[in-house]
């Protein structure tokens, strides 16, 4: 059953130093709060999982949280690049990070096998790409029945996965809709899961075929408002387009990204803070 | 009567002619995504656009920033999970074009989107795959749309992120990629499609305006010109029209420019 606690809670009892940890969202229902929540509890060494490391894992990278970076396309969507990003890849700032790097469809496709309890993923994919030759988990697999040759990669299983969602019920059951991504699978495929939503409610109201996460596949859930932001929530609030320009300036530069990490995240106490120091 | 246009108004309109009506698109974000809904606007109002996000049969009013805005969402026939969109859509055979843009383009329209310089010691470091290798292997056909200078057109590829014609002539089909691969790169200057047998591009319409020696000085290979190579038809006031519309919408929705990334 999931547990209704603080995200401060949520973070500290099940993320920690050196867990494999998934923060999932495709653009949409990006769980921005939960990814601020661990910068500010200081956890090291993570192998972080995103299909699109988007601003959050920019931020984490930055920030000195990550040790190994698992991800299919790594760029600020409609703006460029991510600059803490490639300062670790490129210059090992602020530490070395070493990068799993996969498709979109492989990532899909491992969290499936992940959420089914397989050992690994199986796709047409990759054929004559360069990306086997740099990830040595991009194996191949021989069809019983046709001989046909598929590329085969190992199921992503995380220890947390962490995802934000627009509703849940008193008794934890989750709510989502909208651009759904790999949320679902990401959930079902980790040992633990800790879910942010924008609301608490006393029913749920969804038709049957809604996509619902019951609470006892959730272990802890948190009411954030805005937790996504500066990504959306599919009816309450938009992107913010002009956040995720003005990024580019704000990561582009270490002592400027530090000093935005220092003030907006490690000197406030939680997201309702950081709401409050980036709204002026 | 000719309208005074731009060179990136000429590439989206000649990339947006390519697609047909009727078509199923999965498209990628940026130029692709500015294309393929102006051709959903003017010629190919029954084109089917798919994001990897999951929307299917997206209509967006404005151009979608992020490859997952809201917009694309709310217009879509159906949203199903990314899982699904590469499972059950495009490994499922059912993408007759995948439009996708590129950071490096090689003769045999291979893209890098991975790497400039060394994999373990880059000099710049791209994006990386998103969904292209596998757009680009399984969709029936795929557009290319790209900016060509010899920067972006090179000899030889730092990294092959996703297939075009591997090593030209037959050998995409030995790899036995299910798609028939690239059917044209449309760029700023012109239009480049493969030879039949060589399955090396060649330039077989040059935009208004520019020259040969130009398009040469902008291709990091000895391109070729097909003995068909014509002219392409100027951005008719429609086109124009309809395209600068759209942006127009879009900077008023986002603030921004809809094709930045």
């Amino acid at each position: 059953m999931a547990e209704w606690v603080t995200l401060a809670e949520a973070i500290a009892a099940n993320v920690h130093d050196g867990a494999t940890v998934a923060l999932e969202g495709f653009t949409h229902l990006i769980p921005f709060a939960a990814g601020h929540e661990i910068i500010r509890q200081q956890r090291r060494n993570l192998s972080l999982i995103r299909m699109t490391p988007d601003l959050i894992y920019d931020q984490l990278i930055g920030a000195g949280c990550a040790a190994k970076l698992t991800f299919s396309w790594g760029g600020n969507p409609g703006v460029g690049s991510l600059h803490r990003f490639r300062d670790a890849v490129e210059n090992g700032w602020p530490g070395p990070l070493e990068i799993e790097e996969r498709s979109h469809s492989d990532l899909a496709n491992a969290y499936v096998a992940g959420a089914a309890n397989l050992p690994f993923a199986v796709l047409r994919g990759y054929t004559g790409s360069d990306l086997p030759r740099v990830n040595n988990k991009i194996r191949s697999v021989t069809c019983p029945f046709t001989g046909e040759v598929l590329a085969a990669t190992p199921s992503v299983r995380p220890d947390v996965t962490v995802i934000h969602a627009q509703k849940a019920d008193w008794k934890g059951n989750v709510l989502l809709w909208g651009i759904l991504g790999v949320q679902k699978e990401a959930a079902l495929a980790a040992k633990r899961t800790i879910v942010t939503v924008e609301e608490r409610v006393r029913e749920l109201d969804a038709p049957p075929n809604a996509c619902i996460l019951p609470s006892w596949v959730v272990t802890a859930v948190c009411e954030v408002p805005r937790g996504a932001t500066p990504s959306y929530a599919h009816g309450y609030y938009d992107r913010d387009n002009v956040f995720y320009r003005a990024w580019d300036q704000i990561s582009r530069d270490r002592d400027c990204f530090d000093a935005w990490i220092k003030e907006n995240i490690l000197e406030t106490t939680d997201f309702a803070g950081y709401l409050q120091a980036t709204a002026q | 009567m000719s309208v005074a246009y731009r060179s990136d108004e000429m590439m989206t309109v000649a990339a947006a002619r390519m697609l047909r009506n009727g078509a199923v698109c999965f498209v990628g974000i940026g130029l692709p995504s500015t294309a393929a809904n102006l051709a959903r606007l003017t010629h190919a109002p029954d084109a089917v656009l798919i994001y990897e996000s999951g929307p299917i049969g997206a209509k967006p009013a404005v151009l979608p920033l992020s490859i997952g805005d809201g917009n694309l969402a709310e217009t879509a026939d159906t949203v199903v999970s990314t899982p699904e969109i590469f499972r059950y859509w495009l490994q499922g055979g059912r993408i007759d074009v995948g439009f996708l843009g590129a950071a490096q383009l090689d003769r045999f329209a291979n893209i890098n989107t991975t790497v400039v310089g060394s994999y373990k010691n880059p000099k710049v470091r791209l994006p990386g795959a998103g969904g292209a290798p596998e757009i680009s292997s399984s969709a029936k056909e795929v557009l290319i749309i790209v900016k060509q200078t010899n920067r972006t057109f090179v000899e030889k590829l730092d990294f092959v992120t996703s297939v075009g014609f591997l090593t030209g002539g037959d050998s995409r089909e030995l790899a036995g990629l299910p798609g028939k691969g690239p059917a044209a790169v449309i760029t700023d200057l012109c239009i480049l499609r493969p030879h039949p047998v060589s399955r090396e591009l060649e330039v077989t319409s040059i935009h208004p305006g520019v020259n040969r020696e130009f398009i040469s000085k902008n291709t990091g290979w000895d391109v070729r010109f097909a003995d068909s190579c014509g002219e392409t038809a100027v951005p008719d006031s429609v086109e124009l029209q309809t395209l600068r519309d759209l942006k127009e919408r879009t900077a008023a929705a986002h603030g921004v420019e809809g094709d930045a990334a």
